[in-house]
């Protein structure tokens, strides 16, 4: 049972597009350990499925699962706010405060 | 629905023979006369206000009239509202979204933003918001969108520039899809909208305000611009009701009125007659001014009294007493208007005037005479908006109603309190000039006692009585009296009743000694001609004497020179014949 369920909604192949799936692939792979349920939606192959989870802004990732659910907006590029989306960051920022 | 077909089709028919840019009729009352034919079609409009400005309201009646009157399905894209709130709060107002929704003729996407909830890690655009819309677009086949409030975006997401642009993506995308639309905006501070939109929207812009003016609450759309089309510039009033929203177009009328030939009476026969005998003219405006209590109400119901009895609806506006007060009231003086208000001739509609500002009663009164599509309107008192700190305001609210009366052919009658201190003739002069008939009421206090007066101080295109009349209330009704017009003063009421009766003993008097001094001058003139008789007599008897005398004479000569002669012709002498000849 993975760990993480993913939603990523692209709206066709731009490079905003695969920027954003190919820096998630290498998130789900160095920082969740590829525990990871990922769905990538173009929405507009399937348009009901944005109208269903509203989506907004593209490319936008969706954190299904742990909950809370959260919304992740742009390419993914900045690392450390994705994995302060993905509720990741938080905890390595506390254990590093420890730490020291 | 049907009246607002009607407008929304000749508008158009407007629009067309000017040849102008094509237009989308939006249903609302009013709006597309004063836009001439409605939003532009296939372009995003702008309408900014303030919250509770009606902006939303606005929009879902421009979707709903789309969708059940011009057969253009349309979206509602929510950014404030849920669809279950927006569809409650416009049920009030007859509307069924949830039906609309159901026949496919409208779908409302609320766009949920929780800036609590999203992370924004680099690079994004608003495709998924273009994505959604242009699939409800196509399911449908919406012409009509509404996005509501857009401005939301900018709280949502960190990065302004983002959202500008694609706002301004997003505005070409619509005219790109020929939807017309309609995206609202918060007012701001220094701009029209809090963000600026008006920047990007450039083809129509209309601007909603809500004052409160004197604790009275009033709601006014402007025309900010309207690109390649004429506009009215006005702010127009315009207000929220039972049926929605709607705007008062009024003074872009102009001044085309047909002038009316036809005569309608005032319900009073004396009257009628002063007015060149047959009364008001069709159509016209009258204004009954006059102080308190100088019976502006009785005429004004005795007016409504015999339009009712030619079978012609008429609405009363009254707004300091009740209907069951005026209708008790006239009976009083022998006027039963109960049958004709159950015969549904006689409309009442009463309201405190303070109850909304003009602007709202002047809407609330379009609505009415729409509705009830009376021949006769009286408003008692109009006054009751002319406050002394008022005028110009309620010049411009009079000005309006009666272009509107004037435009539907109906004939208005308007009484009016004067006030105490003021001079009567100026205490209405703005808006008397907009009158086609002044009838002045008057109160005249002498010898201990008050009547009332009736003067018509103008009446365009009536040769009419120039004279006061007495103007009496009595339980059989209604009636005019001649004033008692000599010495120099007129005089009415008790006093009238004496000096006619003073005036008629006297006039008895003077003809009495007219008819004495007459025969005086009979008698004279009998003795005068008994005198000549006799000196002539006289006279003929000296003449007879004289003739007498001169024969005698000639008598008496013949015979003295007969004897002369016998005597010479004796003596045989002719000498001395011939000096005596």
């Amino acid at each position: 049972m993975s760990k993480y369920t993913l939603k990523l909604y692209v709206t066709g192949l731009t490079r905003r597009s695969s920027t954003a799936i190919s820096n998630l692939r290498s998130i789900c792979k160095n920082d969740l350990n590829d525990e990871v349920e990922l769905d990538i939606i173009d929405v507009l192959e399937r348009p009901q499925l944005a109208e269903d989870e509203k989506i907004l802004a593209t490319p936008t990732l969706i954190k299904v699962l742990p909950a809370p659910v959260r919304r992740i907006l742009g390419d993914l590029s900045d690392r450390d706010r994705v994995l302060i989306g993905l509720d990741i960051r938080g905890d390595i920022n506390g254990q590093e405060s420890l730490n020291q | 629905m049907a009246m607002r077909r009607s407008a929304g089709g000749a508008s158009q028919s407007r629009s067309a023979r000017h040849k102008q840019l094509s237009k989308c009729p939006t249903g609302i009352h009013g709006l597309d006369e004063v836009t001439q034919g409605g939003l532009p079609r296939g372009r995003p409009t702008l309408v900014a206000g303030m919250a509770g400005s009606g902006k939303t309201l606005m929009a879902t009646e421009f979707l709903v009239n789309g969708a059940t009157d011009y057969n253009e399905p349309g979206v509602f894209m929510a950014f404030e509202e849920s669809a279950e709130e927006l569809a409650a709060n416009v049920q009030s107002l007859g509307w069924d979204l949830k039906s609309l929704i159901r026949q496919r003729k409208l779908i409302i996407d609320q766009v949920r933003i929780n800036p609590s909830e999203i992370e924004e890690t680099g690079e994004y655009d608003l495709e998924g918001l273009f994505v959604r819309l242009g699939h409800h677009i196509d399911k449908i086949k919406a012409k009509r969108v509404v996005l509501d409030t857009i401005e939301v975006l900018f709280a949502g997401f960190e990065s302004q520039s983002v959202i500008r642009s694609e706002l301004q993506r997003l505005f070409r995308w619509l005219k790109e899809r020929g939807v017309t639309a309609i995206i609202t905006g918060e007012h701001g501070e220094s701009n029209l909208t809090r963000h600026g939109l008006e920047e990007y929207v450039s083809d129509c812009v209309l601007a909603l305000d809500h004052r409160v003016n004197a604790e009275l609450s009033t709601r006014r759309l402007r025309i900010v611009k309207y690109r390649g089309s004429a506009h009215g510039t006005n702010e127009y009033p315009f207000m929220i009701d039972q049926d929605g929203f709607s705007v008062l177009p009024v003074t872009s009328m102009g001044l085309n009125h047909p002038a009316n030939t036809g005569r309608i009476s005032s319900g009073i026969k004396c009257l009628d007659e002063m007015l060149g005998g047959k009364g008001y003219i069709r159509g016209s405006t009258v204004l009954v001014s006059g102080m308190a209590g100088t019976g502006k109400t009785s005429l004004a119901s005795a007016f409504a009294a015999a339009a009712c009895k030619r079978g012609e609806k008429t609405l009363c506006f009254t707004f300091e007493e009740s209907p069951q007060q005026v209708m008790h009231h006239m009976k009083s003086i022998g006027m039963n208007l109960m049958p004709m208000v159950k015969k549904g001739l006689l409309h009442y509609h009463a309201a405190r005037p303070a109850r909304q500002g003009f602007e709202q009663h002047l809407v609330t009164m379009h609505r009415i005479i729409e509705k009830v599509q009376p021949k006769v309107v009286i408003v008692d008192p109009m006054s009751s908006f002319t406050g002394p700190d008022s005028r110009l305001d309620a010049t411009s609210f009079m000005t309006r109603l009666i272009d509107y009366l004037k435009t539907k052919g109906i004939t208005g009658l308007f009484t009016s309190l004067s006030y105490d201190g003021e001079p009567l003739e100026s205490t209405h002069a703005k808006v008397s000039s907009l009158m086609d008939a002044w009838l002045l009421l008057r109160d005249v206090e002498l010898d201990g006692e008050r009547n009332r007066l009736i003067t018509i101080i103008k009446a365009r295109g009536i040769g009419h009585s120039k004279q006061c009349r007495e103007f009496v209330l009595s339980d059989k009704g209604i009636d005019l009296v001649d004033v008692y017009l000599g010495e120099g003063q007129v005089l009415v009421g008790t006093a009238r009743a004496t000096a006619e009766a003073r005036s008629e003993a006297d006039r008895a008097a003077d003809m009495a000694q007219v008819k004495k001094a007459h025969r005086t001058l009979e008698v004279k003139r009998q003795a005068l001609e008994a005198q000549i008789a006799s000196l002539r007599a006289e006279h003929e008897l000296n003449e007879l004497h004289y003739v007498n005398l001169s024969d005698k004479r000639k008598r008496q000569l013949n015979a003295s020179r007969t004897a002369q002669d016998n005597r010479s012709r004796l003596r045989g002498g002719t000498k001395k014949n011939a000096t005596r000849k």
